[in-house]
C-alpha cells in the first residue's frame, strides 16, 4: 500500500491549486450571491482540459484517470462548491455513462464535445415523486417506429439550462418496475424539450438546478443508452461513480474551510493573544484535519478502485457518506471558530457551510449510502 | 522555426521565510518553480508554436531535481527537454553557466534562443546576453512584445522610462520579461504525458566545452561577503492636505541638501 501520489498526480495537484486560486476563488462570492452560473470559469476549465480528464484521447479526453478527475473536483470545491459540482455532474453523470455504456457510435458523437467542454452534460433521474425511490418514475417513453416519444418531467437537475446533453431516465415498460426503466441521451433543442422552474437554493447557489419538461419529445432509437429496460442498473452504476465526485466536492469544502480557519485564527486576537494559541482552537482544528484526511483517504481509495476496474460501489458509498458528513461538521466548526464574523458574508466559511449541506443529500442521501454499505456488510 | 528556451528552476521566493535568529533564508520545504521571466519566455515560444508550427526545446542546467521544471515545460506544450546536469557544472557563476549552456546549444539546431531576463534567486540578468556573446549572435534584452516576420523577429524592448522597437535577423537571442504575457497552465493531457516523454540528461562528456570555463573552478566571480541590508527607521506619517504635504516634502529635502 502506497499513500504517495504519483509524479503525474503531484504535478496535477500544483497546477489545479494554482488554477483554483487564480481563476475560481475571485468569482466564488459573486457566484453565490448572484446565483450566477460561472460561465467564464467553465470556459477556462475547458481550455485547460478539465472537462474530460478521465477519458481517452481518442475521444477528446486528457487520457487521465478518475483520481485526477476527483482531485480537480476537490481543488475547485476548496474555493467554490458550485464550480466543483458543475464539473462533477458533467463528468460523472453524463460523460461517464456515455463512455461506459454507450455504443461506439454514441461515444464518437457525444464524447469529444463533452470532453473538450464545448458541450456541458447533465443527468435527469429525480422526479417530484421519485427521488430515492427511483422506481416510481412517471416519465414515459413509447417506441414509435425509429423513435421513442418521451413525456414527463424531472426536477432538481444540476447544470440544467446550461447543459447541451442530458442522460434522461424514463419508463419503457411500467409493468416491469425497475426493469422497465431505460436511459436516453436527450439533446438541447429537441422539439418539446424545455427547461422549467429554476430552484432557489440554500447553497451551491451558482449551480443551475431546474426542472426538465418533456412534451412528446421525439428521441431517435440511436439515442437509447444501454439496452431497453437496462436504465435502472445504468443509473445505479452511474451514481456509484457520481458519489466519488460528490465525496470529492465535500472533501474540498471541508479542506477549504480548514484553510480559511487557519488563516483567521492566526490573525484574530482576543484577550491579548491570537485565538490560535488557545487549546480549544487547536483541538478543534486537530479534529477537523484528522476527519478531513480520513475522508480524503476514503474518497481517493474509491477513485483508485474505479481506475483499477475493481468493484467500488460500497467504497464509493462509504466515501460519500463520510466525506459529506465531515464537510457538514467541519464547516460548522469553522463558522464557530470564526465567531460572529463567521456568520457574515465577509468570510467564506458561512457559504461553505451552506454548500456542504447538499452533499449529504444529492446523488443518494446519507441514508441511502447506509443502505448500500449495510447491504454489503450483512451479505 | 526552431526555438530553444532556457529555463531555470528557482525557489518560489514568495513562499520563502527568513530564519529570525540567523537572518538567512529557510529553503527547506519551499516549492520550486520555473523562474517567472523564463516561464513567460516559454509561453511566448508556445504561442509561436501554435501560430507558426515552431519546434520548442527547453534547456536547463541544474541538479537532477530540475527535471521537475522540465516536466512542467513539457506539460505546457514544449516538444523536447534537455537537462544539463553533472557535478562538474556545480557552483557555476554566470560566466560558467553561460559557457556550459552555449556549449549545449552548439549541439542543437535553432533559429531563436529565448531566455528570461533574470532569475529571482540571483537577479543578475547576465546569463542570456553572455550566451549570445559565446555564440556570436545578436541579442535583445528586456523584450515585452514580439512578432516573427519571415527570418527575423520584431520586438519591443522595454526600459524604465521608454521603449525601443527593434528588428533582429535570425539567428539571435532575446531575454523576456515576466509581464509580457500570462503563462498558460500545464494542460491536463500534457500532465498525464509529461512522464511518458524523455528528458535527455547531458553531462560533461556530452558537450564540447573548455573545462577551464565551467563549474566552480571556471567561475571568476568571488563573493566577498553577503549580508542582510539593515532596516531603516520607520518614516514619519503626516496627515495633512496635499498642499501642506508638498511643502513638508520640499522642506525636508532642503534640510538634507537634496534640493
Amino acid at each position: 500500500m502506497d499513500f504517495q501520489l504519483s509524479r503525474e498526480h503531484q504535478l496535477l495537484a500544483t497546477t489545479l491549486k494554482d488554477f483554483a486560486e487564480n481563476e475560481v476563488r475571485p468569482l466564488a462570492r459573486e457566484t453565490d450571491e448572484k446565483e450566477a452560473f460561472p460561465v467564464s470559469s467553465v470556459e477556462k476549465m475547458a481550455r485547460f482540459g478539465m472537462m474530460g480528464i478521465p477519458f481517452p484521447k481518442d475521444f477528446g479526453g486528457a487520457g487521465g484517470d478518475n483520481l485526477g478527475y476527483i482531485m480537480a473536483v476537490e481543488a475547485l470545491s476548496k474555493v467554490c462548491g458550485t464550480t466543483g459540482v458543475i464539473l462533477s455532474a458533467h463528468t460523472s453523470l453524463c460523460a461517464a455513462p456515455i463512455y461506459e455504456f454507450g455504443t461506439d457510435e454514441q461515444k464518437r458523437r457525444f464524447l469529444p464535445d463533452l470532453a473538450a467542454g464545448r458541450k456541458i452534460g447533465a443527468f435527469g433521474l429525480t422526479e417530484p415523486n421519485a427521488g430515492t425511490d427511483a422506481a416510481g418514475q412517471q416519465t414515459a417513453a413509447v417506441l414509435s417506429g425509429d423513435k421513442y416519444i418521451l413525456t414527463g418531467s424531472k426536477i432538481f437537475i444540476t447544470n440544467a439550462g446550461y447543459a447541451d446533453v442530458y442522460i434522461v431516465f424514463a419508463m419503457t415498460d411500467r409493468s416491469k418496475g425497475t426493469r422497465g426503466i431505460s436511459a436516453f441521451i436527450v439533446e438541447k433543442g429537441m422539439p418539446g424539450f424545455s427547461i422549467g422552474k429554476k430552484e432557489e437554493k440554500m447553497g451551491i447557489r451558482g449551480s443551475s438546478t431546474c426542472e426538465l419538461i418533456f412534451e412528446n419529445v421525439e428521441v431517435p432509437v440511436s439515442n437509447l443508452l444501454g439496452r431497453e429496460g437496462g436504465g435502472f442498473g445504468l443509473a445505479m452504476k452511474t451514481l456509484d461513480g457520481g458519489r466519488i465526485g460528490i465525496g470529492a466536492q465535500a472533501l474540498g469544502l471541508a479542506q477549504g474551510a480548514i484553510d480559511e480557519t487557519v488563516k483567521y485564527v492566526k490573525e484574530r486576537k482576543q484577550f491579548g493573544k491570537t485565538i490560535g494559541s488557545f487549546q480549544n482552537t487547536q483541538f478543534q482544528l486537530a479534529d477537523m484535519q484528522a476527519r478531513t484526511d480520513a475522508a480524503r483517504l476514503l474518497v481517493y481509495r474509491a477513485a483508485c478502485l474505479k481506475d483499477a476496474k475493481q468493484p467500488y460501489s460500497t467504497e464509493a458509498a462509504m466515501a460519500k457518506l463520510f466525506a459529506s458528513e465531515t464537510a457538514m461538521a467541519v464547516t460548522t466548526m469553522a463558522v464557530q471558530l470564526h465567531g460572529g464574523y463567521g456568520y457574515t458574508r465577509e468570510y467564506p466559511v458561512e457559504r461553505m457551510m451552506r454548500d456542504a449541506k447538499i452533499t449529504e443529500i444529492y446523488e443518494g442521501t446519507s441514508e441511502v449510502q447506509k443502505m448500500v454499505i449495510s447491504a454489503a456488510v450483512l451479505k | 522555426m526552431k526555438i530553444i528556451v532556457c529555463i531555470k528552476q528557482v525557489p518560489d521566493t514568495t513562499e520563502v521565510k527568513i530564519n529570525p535568529t540567523t537572518g538567512t533564508l529557510i529553503r527547506e520545504g519551499v516549492p520550486s518553480i520555473i523562474n517567472p521571466d523564463d516561464k513567460s519566455g516559454l509561453e511566448a515560444a508556445l504561442v509561436l508554436k501554435e501560430q507558426q508550427g515552431a519546434h520548442v526545446t527547453v534547456l536547463s542546467m541544474g541538479p537532477p531535481q530540475a527535471d521537475l521544471a522540465l516536466r512542467e515545460a513539457l506539460a505546457m506544450g514544449a516538444d523536447q527537454a534537455i537537462l544539463l546536469s553533472d557535478r562538474a557544472f556545480g557552483g557555476a557563476d554566470t560566466w560558467a553557466t553561460s559557457s556550459t549552456l552555449a556549449a549545449a546549444i552548439r549541439k542543437l539546431e535553432w533559429d531563436l534562443i529565448i531566455c528570461g531576463r533574470q532569475a529571482i534567486d540571483g537577479d543578475t540578468a547576465q546569463v542570456g546576453p553572455q550566451i549570445a556573446e559565446h555564440l556570436k549572435v545578436p541579442h535583445v534584452s528586456y523584450v515585452s512584445e514580439l512578432q516573427v516576420r519571415e527570418k527575423a523577429i520584431e520586438v519591443k524592448r522595454k526600459f524604465e522610462d521608454g521603449w525601443q522597437r527593434l528588428r533582429v535577423q535570425f539567428p539571435c537571442l532575446i531575454t523576456t520579461l515576466k509581464d509580457m504575457n500570462q503563462a498558460r497552465y500545464m494542460s491536463m493531457a500534457g500532465i498525464y504525458d509529461a512522464y511518458k516523454q524523455e528528458v535527455k540528461v547531458w553531462g560533461l562528456a556530452d558537450i564540447d566545452v573548455d573545462q577551464a570555463n565551467i563549474g566552480l573552478k571556471g567561475s571568476p566571480t568571488r563573493v566577498k561577503a553577503s549580508y542582510t541590508k539593515g532596516t531603516r527607521s520607520a518614516g514619519k506619517v503626516y496627515e495633512v492636505d496635499p498642499r501642506d504635504g508638498a511643502r513638508i516634502i520640499v522642506e525636508s529635502l532642503k534640510e538634507k541638501f537634496i534640493i
